[in-house]
């Protein structure tokens, strides 16, 4: 399979990146690792005229350590965030998660800016951000604007990242011994989760996130109301999707998905517990 | 585009589309047929090679975004002298392979699995050839092939 023809430019830093954004329009598509945009330009799902190439823009790649939180560059591959000291220590769910995009070659390719931007419902580390409580960070030509997770999907494949801008850096809150866990059915290793879980203890302000159950990654409201109302984690599970409308597909229908998402959530929170650090 | 890549530590310049995937540029352009095209939708690894000593699928990747890095390919593993890379020997050895087809992706993986992972188990082993799919499942022997090579490159 081979994607359409299209005009490749390598942008040298964020602000060429947005230079080049502004002047070829919705046309442009940028490209990082290119592990969720080249598939879809195979399949010709995608065919954007301009590739602006940002992985070599090696500004937007670093993981700091930012008092309360830790910021991450948008280009900071799968396998920095897995293999972070700091990110283990700080936010480990966000480096559990990363260990589990794809495989060891998508990781050493794949950016979490890219996964986060690309905004599909299926992937790990978007339901991961927002369970977290992040802020994303987006450039554009005005400047820069902070929005938080809970804010950012907008819906299928969809961000709050216009045209013109540029997601630039992620802001994970730490987490302060809380508990965490994440939880995904599927078939096989590499396969997107049918349903995933991503949820954290009270401390760290107790989000739970749902992959693969909307069009996009969404919070468990109702769970979150019953644990924080001490609620046991059966009881609290049994709201897994309420006010959801989970999507069927070849891999599971909708009631399955809302079964997926009790079991899980359910086991998420009983890892959340038994992982808290006093 | 002009693209200057070096493969197997010979440096390749050529002009490209910007749309050619990095397994074609090494297949038809270069010339090297031993990385294989399997699925091509990044699922089943049997194009893996290095970029810069990491693996990864070159399916997914374009020519142009391997300008300037160093591409090894299974074709780069043994010696010029013939003398097999001791990842390859071991898969020798234990039969780490039945039609073959899944073999120079399989090897091109364990090389970076092996350089990343000091110590490797048979669960860490198995994980980490997770992208990576046989489809004559001869999963058994590629694991204890790896295993091998593992312990031969730690002595």
């Amino acid at each position: 399979m081979i994607p359409a023809s299209f005009d490749y430019i390598r942008a040298g830093s964020a602000a060429e990146a947005l230079a080049l954004l502004t002047e070829h329009g919705e046309d442009a598509k940028i490209l990082a690792g290119g592990h969720s945009l080249l598939p879809l330009m195979k399949l010709r799902l995608a065919s954007p005229s301009v590739l602006i190439d940002v992985a070599r823009i090696r500004e937007l790649s670093y993981i700091r350590d930012g008092g309360d939180h830790v910021a991450v560059g948008a280009l900071t591959r799968h396998c920095d965030v897995q293999h972070s000291a700091l990110l283990q220590a700080d936010v480990p769910l966000l480096a559990h998660v990363a260990g589990l995009v794809g495989d060891p070659q998508v990781r050493h390719r794949g950016t979490i800016g890219g996964s986060i931007v690309h905004g599909d419902p299926a992937s790990d580390l978007p339901g991961a951000v927002l369970a977290l409580g992040a802020t994303l960070v987006i450039s554009g030509p005005g400047g820069t604007r902070e929005v938080p997770a809970q804010d950012f999907f907008h819906g299928f494949l969809e961000t709050a990242v216009g045209p013109d801008e540029l997601l630039t850096e992620i802001r994970l809150p730490k987490m302060g011994g809380a508990g965490w866990s994440f939880k995904k059915f599927n078939l096989r290793a590499q396969d997107w989760a049918i349903v995933g879980v991503a949820a954290v203890g009270a401390q760290a302000g107790g989000g739970i996130a749902l992959v693969n159950m909307a069009a996009t990654p969404v919070r468990a409201s109702a769970v979150e109301q019953a644990v924080a109302a001490g609620a046991s984690a059966s009881d609290a599970a049994s709201s897994a999707s309420a006010g959801l409308d989970p999507p069927t597909d070849l891999n599971a229908s909708a009631a399955f998905r809302r079964h997926l998402a009790s079991v899980l959530v359910r086991r998420a929170l009983q890892e959340v517990e038994a992982r808290a650090r006093l | 585009m002009r693209v200057r890549i070096t493969v197997n530590d010979h440096l390749e310049d050529h002009d490209v589309e910007p749309r050619q995937l990095l397994v074609y540029f090494l297949r038809e352009t270069v010339g090297l047929t031993g990385t294989n095209v399997g699925c091509d939708t990044s699922s089943c690894g049997a194009c893996t090679v290095l970029v810069d000593g990491e693996s990864v699928k070159s399916c997914t990747v374009l020519a142009a975004q391997a300008d300037g890095s160093a591409i090894t390919t299974i074709e780069g593993l043994a010696g010029t002298n013939g003398t097999l890379h001791h990842v390859q020997e071991a898969f020798r050895e234990h039969h780490g392979l039945q039609c073959g087809y899944c073999t120079p992706g399989m090897v091109m993986a364990a090389v970076s699995l092996i350089a990343e992972n000091p110590r490797l188990d048979e669960a860490s082993v198995r994980e980490g050839l997770e992208g990576n799919l046989c489809r004559c499942t001869g999963y058994h022997n590629i694991v204890q092939a790896v295993l091998a090579a593992s312990a031969a490159a730690s002595r």
